[in-house]
């Protein structure tokens, strides 16, 4: 037990492996045990037969003190007594019937017609962020390096990016509707500002902790501005503006919610709100797993290629690049040692 | 530090450390007739501190001759980092003025390359790309660039390790690439800030022999801080002594020892010699100092079990 849970140690390979699958099993099997096991929790009574009470029906879900006092009146009346079962509430549907609806919500037809089919909600979501992000990336990245290798340009713009960014990007919404219309752009715009800000700062943040003795080298080798911050600062911090970016990447997620219900209502937003309108909450437990799915894979790629892209930042070759150091026979596989 | 102690009978019978044999004699008087590659004209930096400023350094004069190795040593304090990076340009001093071949320093510039304590390798790059950095800084294609940059890494003997990354490469190994990179923008002067300090003292040795070896190969000037005595004798034609608070010049000691110079003369008399100047220079009354300065310990262990 010591073992598993020694401070600062990192675990072996197997562990991490196991743990990381218990992380997700875990909360699975805790909503499993409220879902499953009738005594835990179940607040409501789904009814199986009426009996004779005119104003429920089988299947109907009430109250279990409801359900309680119809029964105690019954019994007064010395009438037949409904039955019922343990229920939990509509919108804490269990993990099977979510798990179906991950699939039958593809294949449900729009309730109304016009409406987008859940895979075309969702790309119609993936277009705004990439939109967003990649319009935020392209402005905010070069101005953050420029913050981070120039305190003149920090000094100039970073005060004003700061004060912007405690505005919340939703405020902006009604603003970005008047601007950009109703459809996409608006959302696009609050994803823009939600991004660009933080971003700007981030990026200075993460060029300024840069290793100022690496620019100070390549100034004694005849570097002067422009290759400072291109061939130095920057391929400098490429891994952390990497990460950043990574982290930012997710954030832009939280800010498509809110974008996408401005204006006229699209993406997995527009499914989700309309999905709960009709009570389907399973498949409102569908679309936010999905979402939730879509984010962490993609960020579990984007990590995943860039320890390979950097590999200079962490010595320790991956077994991947291990392997194939094997099959090439390169100098590259282990670290050549030698003494001076 | 082991110092050759006033009781040492030995150290008594030591030659004065200004006096040089005709050969060395020699080789100063042609070193002086050589072009003044860089010259320190009364150099001064003072840092705003708390309580007012801050002298660093103080009118520091220097003419350094082509080809000559000039080792700076002195107290920790005594501002040898902020007299190098004056010379390379990365600190403005605030009196005084540094010339290369005549003209005046103004910043940073491939002319004056620089060797750093910590390496400074760009961890991103190759070792043969490090080196080629300050080829394509001048402009240089990059076939020809890494041409010459192989030809720098070769002098340096790191053939094999061409295409290994920084993180591969062990302190000394660093140093060899740090040293090969300054090379190859063909500076006029090499200003090297304790460049072996971090290195175990048998890497060092080896490193101290490849130095002497490439400066004998290369047409290069170099100025070097150390605090390590021995390597400044063992390097140096002159050694300047800075004494602290605030950085002045001490003394500019012409080394006796005779060139080509070996590991095995750290036992000459002439090497004997001036390292005692330099001890009486660098730690004056060491011994007094030390014995004034006992610890406040009480035993803590059985009467008769005694270590020493």
């Amino acid at each position: 037990m010591s073992r598993w849970f020694s401070i600062r140690q990192d675990l072996t390979p197997g562990r991490h492996r196991l743990l990381g699958v218990f992380a997700f099993l875990l909360p699975l099997a805790v909503w499993s045990l409220f879902s499953y096991v009738p005594w835990l929790w179940h607040p409501m009574v789904r009814v199986t037969d009426p009996a004779g009470v005119s104003w429920i029906k089988p299947g109907q879900i009430l109250p279990r003190e409801d359900f309680a006092k119809l029964v105690e009146k019954q019994a007064a009346l010395a009438a037949p007594l409904p039955t019922g079962a343990p229920a939990n509430p509509l919108y804490f549907p269990p993990p099977h019937a979510v798990g179906r609806a991950l699939y039958t919500a593809f294949t449900t037809e729009p309730v109304l017609k016009g409406d987008k089919w859940l895979h075309e909600a969702i790309f119609s979501s993936i277009g705004t962020i990439f939109w967003g992000f990649t319009l935020a990336c392209l402005v905010g990245v070069p101005l953050g390096i420029f913050c981070g290798a120039s305190p003149a340009v920090a000094r100039l713009t970073e005060p004003f990016v700061d004060f912007i960014r405690y505005m919340p990007a939703p405020a902006f919404g009604a603003l970005m509707v008047a601007i950009f219309g109703i459809h996409v752009a608006p959302k696009i715009g609050i994803i823009f500002i939600g991004v660009f800000f933080p971003l700007v700062l981030v990026v200075a943040t993460t060029v300024r902790r840069a290793d100022v003795s690496l620019v100070e080298a390549a100034q004694t080798l005849g570097a002067k501005r422009r290759a400072l911050v291109l061939r130095v600062l920057v391929p400098a911090s490429l891994p952390d503006l990497y990460n950043d970016l990574r982290l930012l990447l997710g954030s832009a997620w939280t800010y498509l919610i809110v974008a996408e219900v401005v204006g006229v209502s699209s993406g997995i937003s527009f499914f989700i709100n309309q999905q709960a309108k009709y009570r389907n909450f399973d498949n409102v437990y569908a679309a936010i797993v999905i979402i939730g799915a879509i984010g962490f894979t993609t960020d579990q790629a984007l990590a995943w290629i860039g320890q390979r892209l950097f590999a200079w930042k962490n010595p320790r070759p991956s077994r991947l690049r291990r392997f194939f150091g094997r099959l090439t026979g390169s100098t590259a596989s282990p670290a050549p040692v030698a003494s001076a | 530090m082991v110092s050759p102690s006033d009781s040492d009978p030995a150290a008594d019978a030591l030659p004065d450390y200004r006096r040089q044999s005709p050969a060395v004699a020699a080789r100063f008087a042609a070193l002086r007739q050589r072009p003044v590659v860089l010259e320190i004209d009364r150099l001064g930096r003072q840092f705003a501190g708390e309580h007012g400023p801050v002298t660093a350094l103080r009118d520091i004069s220097l003419q350094i001759h082509r080809r000559e190795f000039v080792c700076v040593i002195g107290p920790s304090g005594c501002g040898k980092s902020t007299f190098i990076r004056l010379l390379a340009g990365l600190d403005t001093p605030t009196s005084g003025r540094v010339l290369l071949d005549g003209k005046p320093v103004t910043g940073p510039g491939p002319d004056r390359g620089m060797v750093f304590q910590g390496y400074t390798l760009f961890p991103w790059l190759s070792v043969t790309r490090n080196v080629m950095f300050g080829l394509e800084m001048q402009g240089k294609a990059a076939t020809e660039a890494e041409r010459d940059a192989l030809q720098w890494i070769d002098l340096v003997g790191l053939r094999k390790f061409a295409h290994a990354y920084p993180h591969q490469l062990s302190g000394g190994m660093k140093q060899r690439v740090a040293i090969a990179r300054a090379l190859a923008a063909s500076p006029r002067i090499l200003l090297m800030d304790e460049p072996f300090g971090a290195l175990d003292a048998q890497t060092r040795a080896q490193m101290q022999a490849h130095l002497l070896e490439i400066w004998r190969n290369v047409d290069v000037t170099i100025f070097f801080i150390t605090h390590d005595l021995d390597e400044a004798i063992l390097l140096a034609d002159r050694i300047l002594v800075l004494k602290a608070n605030p950085g002045e010049v001490q003394e500019l000691i012409e080394v006796p020892v005779p060139r080509p110079r070996r590991l095995d003369q750290l036992t000459t008399p002439e090497f004997l010699a001036t390292r005692r100047r330099l001890d009486e220079l660098i730690h004056p009354k060491v011994a007094a100092h030390v014995a004034s300065e006992r610890l406040p310990i009480v035993r803590l262990t059985q009467l008769g079990d005694d270590v020493e």
